[in-house]
């Protein structure tokens, strides 16, 4: 098939686009992690959330956080008309640094969590979760 | 002043000294988010429990900062460790002031 102008433009516009769109999602998120760590990075750790693939019902979303030896755990929902969702802080009695919960998610999004270790780093996880009805009364 | 607001705590009766025991709270509370509106599209306000604090004998065990974004009735789950016999106390603060408590002894041998 012959590569016309209007093809080529069409194709390069298209690829633009592309291009921008994740650039941008990620970014929003990244506003939110920042705006808990300070502006620090948050890397890879010890640190797992465990949460539905498909949740059912957003109003009611089991979902379990732990990092050993963490100072605090923060929970995020990126799509939700407020990202914060919980902040959990360990004391010396905790048996482990790790709570399990309940949560609210508006939509199909990632629930990220985030936690403090005792050196003042950040380190996070983040899944996917499916929401098929919304649970924040929007 | 939020009213039918009931805490409900499951701790182990006894347990051995240096054990894990797992600790489940629930309470009862709409946790109204402020994102639903009324019948006349007016946004009904938020009024959420916003912070739930556990200590051991005094010691802190974990103190939860709630958003919106928890679903009504909170359940939290969580470990503690316990070296000697003693009480647990659960505290949670309401965004309106009031504040409920429950308590738990666990006998450690």
């Amino acid at each position: 098939m012959k590569l016309t102008r209007r093809d080529a433009l069409a194709m390069g516009l298209g690829a633009t686009v592309v291009a921008m769109l994740p650039m941008r999602l990620s970014a929003a998120a990244d506003d939110a992690i920042m705006a808990y760590t300070g502006g620090a990075e948050a890397g890879e750790g010890d640190i797992t959330l465990t949460a539905p693939e498909i949740a059912e019902n957003g109003n009611t979303v089991p979902i379990g956080v732990a990092a050993p030896g963490a100072v605090e755990i923060m929970v995020l929902a990126l799509a939700n008309p407020s990202p914060d969702v919980a902040l959990f802080k360990f004391g010396p009695a905790a048996g482990a640094q790790a709570a399990k919960t309940r949560i609210r998610l508006a939509g199909t999004q990632d629930v990220v969590a985030i936690a403090k270790m005792p050196d003042g780093s950040f380190i996070k996880t983040s899944q996917s979760v499916k929401v098929t009805i919304g649970g924040c009364g929007g | 002043m939020a009213t039918g607001v009931k805490p409900r705590v499951k701790v182990p009766k006894t347990a051995a000294a240096g054990d894990v025991i797992t600790i489940k709270t629930l309470i009862s509370h709409k946790m109204e988010s402020g994102n639903r509106k009324d019948k006349d599209g007016n946004k009904i306000p938020r009024s959420i429990i916003n912070r739930f604090t556990c200590d051991f004998n005094g010691t802190s065990v974990i103190d939860m900062t709630m958003y919106p974004a928890i679903s009504t009735n909170p359940y939290v789950e969580f470990q503690a460790k316990v070296d000697a016999s003693g009480e647990f106390k659960f505290t949670w603060y309401d965004d309106d002031g009031d504040i409920y408590e429950a308590a738990k002894s666990i006998s450690v041998s």
